[in-house]
């Protein structure tokens, strides 16, 4: 039994962690119908792996809704809109669309209540977006004033008003996203990946086990 | 209500999306139950959403028309996996999600040492040494064009940046004389490309705003019989209610709501 609880996993992890980078070197039909099929694989996984989240998300708002906390009502419509998304969806067969070209219920329901939800929530951080820019970009230091200095030009020459005022402003903006900023990027992406290959290496050879829930059974 | 010729099912989402939209926005003057009723119609159908994208991306598609029409019976291995995922919920069988997690994250670290030294390390690296001069038929150039991301002040110019902010996240030795300059030229170009990535950000959720906005004015058109007028006034007045209620209401303490 411990060997199934402990050394399993492992040796699970080791196995597929070999073969895999191992595959990659390996230019054959059969090589890349192995990550095809193992891709779908993990695809499968995730997809039961929803079934973790939405447990959690029911039993909290059904833990509100039958002790009567301030605010179940709220609970009850989440649960309504969830339930309504689903009916629909499976009536209209997963599709957005007709074959008529019209738009399914579940469809309508995306256009017109998924899509501007989305749009509104995203949009309401231009407004906090704002006041957090007055907190940060107080010139207090030669950094911070580097920072508003940058942000203040991407934003002017990213703005047709901002080119019509100042014809250069679209360019500065332009130099600073290509250059600087992938500069910067480019570095930290060679840092985060070589950190990442690292951390595949310890999980492969089962130095890193925090991904199968630390010590505990 | 004149309409057009506009379909009645677009014409009820105009007003579900206005009405929606502008449940959201009254955020802005405080927490309040419109707010909490679209935030949670949007937890709701967005999970909705996500229960069916997955019911037919991955259960139709994946798994069950292999199965039944090709006779891929091993896909009920990952099926399996996948449940086994759902064991956490159990402590005694817990340790069988142990194994799926293996599966994944070992799929996982396995594919991604290979893709990452070849696509973010070496060709970043090529990309980062280029060549500072141009050698041409006429002799030895040197491009000072800005415009041009790939012109030689520009290459001069990305390598200083990337090995600068390479050396400022590099701790093992200690900022002192040389050292010290260099990290502070990183830390230039950190703050000028943390300040470009914060416009761009600005920018973008700026464009998500006009977006709503616009829709906004579209659907303030009479022939959708006007549901942004409407609605405001509606949204408003319920929002003043609301206030008045709340100011009507005695105070109560956090114990005793609890």
């Amino acid at each position: 039994m411990i060997f199934l609880k402990r050394q399993l996993p492992l040796v699970v992890t080791f196995c597929m962690g070999v073969v895999f980078a191992m595959q990659y070197y390996v230019p054959h039909p059969t090589s890349e119908a192995l990550l095809k099929n193992a891709s779908n694989w993990i695809i499968i996984i995730g997809g039961f792996a929803l079934i973790l989240g939405l447990v959690s998300l029911i039993q909290l708002h059904m833990h509100r809704i039958q002790r009567n906390v301030g605010g179940w009502g709220y609970s009850a419509v989440l649960f309504a809109a969830m339930f309504a998304m689903v009916i629909a969806g499976i009536l209209a067969g997963g599709k957005n669309l007709d074959s008529e070209r019209a738009l399914t219920g579940y469809g309508w329901a995306y256009s017109y209540a998924m899509v501007p939800l989305q749009g509104t929530m995203f949009s309401l951080l231009a407004f906090f977006v704002a006041s957090a820019a007055y907190r940060a970009f107080r010139a207090r230091t030669k950094e911070a004033a580097l920072l508003l200095i940058a942000a203040l030009l991407v934003m002017w020459g990213r703005v047709p008003l901002g080119e019509y005022l100042w014809a250069f402003s679209g360019d500065i903006a332009q130099w600073i996203l290509n250059v600087i900023n992938s500069s910067v990027r480019r570095a930290i992406l060679i840092g985060v990946s070589l950190g990442v290959i690292a951390l595949s290496i310890k999980i492969i050879f089962g130095i890193e086990r925090m991904y199968l829930g630390g010590k505990k059974e | 209500m004149p309409t057009d010729g506009i379909p009645i099912d677009v014409l009820i989402g105009a007003w579900v999306a206005t009405g929606l939209t502008l449940f959201i926005y009254t955020f802005l003057y405080r927490d309040n139950p419109l707010f909490k009723l679209g935030e949670h119609l949007y937890v709701g159908i967005s999970v909705g959403y996500s229960i069916v994208i997955t019911i037919y991306a991955v259960g139709v598609k994946l798994l069950w028309v292999p199965m039944t029409e090709e006779g891929q019976w091993q896909l009920l291995i990952p099926s399996l996996l996948g449940l086994m995922i759902s064991a956490r919920f159990f402590p005694r069988i817990a340790w069988l999600s142990r194994i799926s997690f293996a599966f994944v994250v070992g799929f996982g670290s396995g594919t991604i040492i290979p893709r990452l030294i070849s696509s973010n390390v070496l060709s970043q690296l090529e990309d980062t040494i280029r060549p500072l001069a141009t050698m041409t038929a006429s002799g030895l150039t040197y491009t000072i064009n800005f415009l041009d991301p790939k012109s030689d002040i520009n290459n001069l110019i990305t390598l200083i940046g990337v090995l600068s902010v390479l050396f400022y996240f590099f701790f093992s030795v200690e900022h002192r004389g040389a050292g010290q300059a260099v990290a502070r030229t990183g830390i230039v170009f950190l703050m000028i490309a943390f300040g470009a990535a914060f416009g761009y950000t600005v920018m973008s959720r700026m464009s998500l705003l006009i977006g709503r906005f616009d829709d906004l004015i579209i659907f303030s058109g009479a022939e959708y019989g006007r549901p942004t007028f409407v609605l405001l006034v509606l949204t408003i007045g319920v929002l003043v209610y609301w206030a008045y209620r709340e100011k009507q209401t005695p105070q109560t303490t956090a114990e005793e709501k609890s």
